[in-house]
């Protein structure tokens, strides 16, 4: 058995998962205050009367490092940079203790400026004199060459509790991106590490000896010790944890749009084969742009609850949800009581509903069927037209290759999944406004807890080589080696893999199968005057997200 | 918070799958430590910096502007429609207001291209920017357009291209033509007698740095800019003025050239030559970036940059101010100039050799021109290379005048397709294009 427990802005919703199927579900309200009890109280309730020894894993998505950088309840620390030839690193100002240092690496991962190591050691002073306790170190190009980044945490070691530096946090080239990451992992970590050490303690302490993984943004799973390290990946994990839980409802090699109808808002996101689409980038919270592995998700403030109203003889839906829906006691017109009207919902008096919609059609001069209809038409074609502008958006990313341009992957939807609230209600419009296959997804209450029991561990590895330097490299995962003239592509996509089949076992729990793919595979010839000098490799490659096996739902 | 001044639009396309030949300056790693640095700097994040995916030209994009022998896509690989469907998109998006200026960071380049294409010569096959501006002219309203050609060879295809043509000035500064490829681009070539003046030379001596480039600059091309009111300014932004390019003689730098994006404030840029791959495009490029959507770009400097060992001597600056007295008075003199070449002539003819070093063909050109004192005026082309090829091309331009139109189809109707592979006619009123030839008679 397995438990998934998906900690929400209002509600936890958790769900203990057998082979044969859903045991148990519980929903408590979650208290933002003390979300600890409510992690801890609605693990109790799903685990009463099971034996806590047949219980084989525990999945956590959790608001907690999300809502602390949306309410800026972060720790002070301190961040040193370093930058080069370029931007002013004085524009990407993360915090108050945030220190720019002369020295610089090129493109290549060449030296150009050694560290300035006076200033390290002042900087160091200062820090310490604010009683700093944890800092972040990020140098310009560091994923071509870490050794700056080393060299200062080296230096600095003895005199922090922790030390982040840039190259651990992504293998890709954006160093705005990588200080922001750099620094959300650090001001979060004392919060994350505290909590999860907490819950891990106090299940202990009543023999629940599971090991716990923690969901991520990209809709994949890390293990609870990997999780100290990288408590920014935890960040916006719920959007993904419902994604997830769409995927058994998705076909093999099908496209499918999801979308998460709620009170307030709709989350669309697009599955391909059962997997997620991701970013292309990262994150964005709080203002930061990050380099956190996520889900492609858009968001539109319509949703079951938002209020309607007439401007300028046009029907309004959203962008506000005042209150309920005037059928459950709400002072406001909604979608909802639209359905109502249309005789969509079952077993409920409608009749605040017409008084509630009758001011709009004495207004426009139709009968109130008549605009009922209206609002949920323009209901499903807002959302439809937000889902269709993400997917344009993703079709219409840049490529840098013609054979990416002329035979480029181009997302055709041909079935769209539906859950939240509302769902069952916008189901037959939304297939008859859109033309495609809708489906409601059965047991969506817990499709997200479901979502984050199953999802697989996800990681990736990127791998650099250069064979006029001799090095092959993988900063993430401090690799480096010497290679020969003769290194080439296929050797480095052996190694990346090699190495990413460590990190999924090293970030995971061992016993998951999983699939490995290549995302990117470049291989150049470096010519210096009319000669080649070596080749320029560059290969990425990840485990594929999905779900774990052996679990029906 | 980054936030972009100027909104500015990019189109990236390195093309890393396709090369000329694997040890060419024009291969698949050209842009690579370009693309690290744009990427690291996250320059694609800013406020107000718009990446957009590039366009595919079509045939008929490309026949606003070549006569291809013997076919367009005999001359053109697909990395060709890709990168003058990026500069395409980039003149699209400015002229749709959708940003207020845009960089064509895209490769293969095409100034070299001329009107007629037999083959590439230096390392361009058709022209990116002129396919470019017929695409604006025709769907936009866009008429005078200024090029501003800072390659460091000579832009002699579009020279070519626009060589008749009084609303699109066409301005290359470059080093002397005596010390470099293609051995053209001297003070006197102006232009044809319809449009004499609108083709303005400005060679530089070999060694000109910051100084020099600067000069030009602020004391010939923005005065002639100034009083030829361009609807849009199109930057041909070639890099090869650096002083680490391999197979140039200038002393420019990034610095420079950010200097001289700011000054211009061209409304599109699109990227020419520039082969010092790894010491030059990566600062050059964010450095025009940076300088065309406003941004502070003081910092952007090559790792061995050292202003004293690149600053240009004495003679040079002389130099530099003497050619541009001279270029400052045949254009101050350009009417009286075009009036006196003009008199009494009917036609006028000029008889060339073109020469295309890429793919080593030899070419012979007969070109005839209505002179006119309506239109920029009637073109034919008899064209003959020494592969065998001989063909005649008729162009009439976008706002020719009657007789000239009537002319035109004359000429074409005329045209003997026993002595011809192929007859081609350029109508850009209409904006059609036609071909005869033995075999099948109408296109």
């Amino acid at each position: 058995m397995i438990i998934g427990l998906d900690i929400g802005g209002t509600h936890t919703d958790v769900v203990l998962l057998g082979q044969d199927g859903i045991i148990k579900n519980v929903k408590v309200k979650t208290d933002q205050e003390d979300l600890f009890s409510s992690v801890l109280n609605a693990l109790d309730k799903i685990t009463e009367s099971v034996s806590y020894s047949d219980i084989k894993r525990i999945v956590f998505s959790t608001t907690l490092t999300t809502n602390a950088i949306a309410q800026n309840k972060v720790s002070p620390i301190g961040m040193i940079v370093l930058g080069g030839p370029g931007l002013d690193p004085n524009y990407f100002k993360t915090n108050r203790h945030y220190f720019v240092i002369s020295g610089s690496i090129d493109h290549r991962g060449r030296e150009i400026e050694s560290i300035d190591n006076d200033k390290i050691l002042k900087t160091k002073t200062a820090l310490e004199l604010e009683k700093i306790k944890h800092i972040g170190v990020v140098s310009k190009f560091s994923v071509r060459n870490p050794s700056h980044e080393i060299k200062i945490r080296d230096k600095l070691k003895d005199s922090f509790d922790k030390i982040f530096l840039g190259h651990e946090v992504s293998g890709n080239l954006n160093f705005p991106r990588r200080i922001a990451t750099t620094y959300l992992n650090a001001s979060i970590y004392p919060l994350h590490k505290h909590f999860f050490e907490a819950v891990k303690g106090s299940l202990e302490k009543k023999g629940l000896k599971a090991p716990i993984h923690i969901l991520k943004a990209d809709g994949g799973t890390m293990n609870f010790e990997s999780s100290i390290d990288f408590p920014a990946q935890t960040i916006l994990s719920g959007p993904a944890a419902s994604v997830m839980g769409a995927i058994p409802y998705a076909g093999d090699n099908e496209e499918v749009l999801v979308l998460d109808i709620g009170g307030t808002t709709t989350d669309m996101a697009i599955l391909i084969n059962n997997a997620p689409v991701l970013a292309p980038m990262g994150i964005e919270i709080g203002g930061y742009k990050t380099l956190i592995r996520a889900l492609a998700t858009q968001s539109i403030p319509l949703g079951g609850d938002s209020i309607v109203n007439v401007i300028n003889g046009k029907i309004t839906i959203g962008p506000d949800r005042m209150d309920s829906a005037m059928i459950y006691g709400g002072k406001y017109p909604t979608p909802t009581d639209a359905f109502s009207i249309m005789q969509k919902i079952n077993n409920i008096d409608n009749q605040q509903a017409i008084l509630g919609l009758a001011p709009i059609a004495l207004e426009l001069g139709l009968p109130i069927q008549d605009i009922a209809l209206k609002i949920i038409e323009q209901a499903c074609n807002e959302i439809l037209a937000k889902a269709f502008e993400m997917i344009d958006k993703i079709n219409s990313k840049p490529v840098y290759t013609v054979h990416e341009l002329k035979e480029g992957h181009q997302i055709k939807i041909q079935k769209i999944l539906v859950l939240g609230g509302p769902a069952p209600y916008f189901k037959e419009y939304l297939e008859k406004f859109s033309k495609i296959p809708v489906m409601v997804v059965p047991k969506w209450q817990v499709a997200n807890a479901i979502g984050a029991a199953l999802a697989k561990t996800t990681c990736e590895v990127t791998l650099f080589a250069d064979t006029e330097i001799g090095k092959v490299t993988a900063v993430e995962e401090n690799f480096s080696q010497n290679i020969r003239r003769d290194f080439n592509k296929s050797d480095a996509i052996d190694i990346a893999t090699k190495l990413l089949k460590e990190k999924v076992v090293r970030q995971g729990d061992g016993s998951e199968d999983f699939e490995t793919e290549i995302l990117e595979e470049l291989q150049f010839n470096m010519v210096r005057g009319f000669y080649s000098s070596g080749k320029n490799i560059r290969v990425k490659v990840q485990v594929k997200p999905g779900l774990i096996k052996g679990y029906k739902i | 918070m980054l936030h972009a001044k100027n909104k500015t639009g990019l189109v990236f396309f390195p093309a890393f799958d396709w090369a000329i030949s694997p040890t060419h300056p024009e291969r698949e790693e050209r842009l690579l430590y370009t693309q690290d640095q744009v990427f690291e700097e996250g320059i694609l994040d800013i406020d107000g910096i718009v990446e957009y995916k590039p366009d595919i030209v079509t045939i008929k994009d490309v026949q606003r502007v070549h006569f291809c022998v013997p076919d367009v896509n005999s001359v053109m690989t697909e990395s060709h429609f890709i990168s003058a469907g990026g500069a395409k998109k980039i003149g699209e998006v400015v002229c749709r207001k959708e940003v207020d200026r845009g960089f064509a960071l895209v490769r293969p380049p095409g100034h070299h291209a001329m009107r007629v294409v037999h083959g590439a010569r230096g390392f361009c096959n058709v022209n990116i920017e002129a396919i470019m501006i017929e695409y604006l002219r025709t769907v936009y309203p866009v008429e005078k357009i200024a090029i501003v050609d800072t390659d460091c060879h000579h832009g002699d295809g579009t020279q070519d291209i626009y060589w008749h043509d009084p609303n699109t000035l066409f301005i290359s500064i470059h080093q002397d033509g005596r010390t470099l490829y293609p051995g053209s681009g001297f003070i006197n070539e102006m232009g044809g007698p319809n449009a004499l003046g609108t083709t303005i030379n400005i060679p530089l001596p070999p060694g000109t740095s910051e100084e020099g480039f600067l000069y030009a600059i602020k004391n010939i091309v923005l005065p002639i800019l100034d009083e030829f009111k361009p609807d849009l300014i199109v930057n041909s932004a070639g890099q090869d003025n650096h002083y680490s390019d391999p197979i140039t003689n200038m002393s420019f730098s990034a610095q420079g050239y950010a200097d001289l994006t700011s000054l211009l404030k061209a409304d599109i840029a699109v990227l020419e030559g520039g082969y010092s791959i790894e010491g030059a495009l990566p600062y050059v490029n964010v450095g025009i970036i940076l300088a065309m959507a406003g941004i502070d770009y003081s910092r952007v400097k090559e790792p061995d940059y050292n202003m004293d060992s690149i600053r240009q001597s004495y003679e040079i600056t002389r130099n530099i101010q003497k050619t541009g007295d001279a270029v400052i008075e045949n254009w101050q003199q350009r009417e009286s100039m075009k009036r006196q070449i003009k008199m009494g002539k009917q036609y006028d003819v000029r008889t060339r050799h073109v020469f295309y070093d890429t793919d080593g063909i030899f070419e012979n050109q007969y070109e005839r021109i209505r002179i006119c004192q309506e239109c920029a005026g009637v073109l034919q082309i008899d064209s003959s290379s020494d592969r065998g090829r001989r063909i005649f091309a008729v162009h009439i331009p976008i706002k020719a005048c009657h007789v000239c139109k009537e002319m035109g189809y004359q000429w074409f109707d005329s045209a003997k397709v026993s002595a011809f592979d192929k007859i081609f006619l350029q109508d850009r009123v209409k904006d059609e294009f036609f071909e005869k030839s033995r075999n099948s008679q109408v296109g």
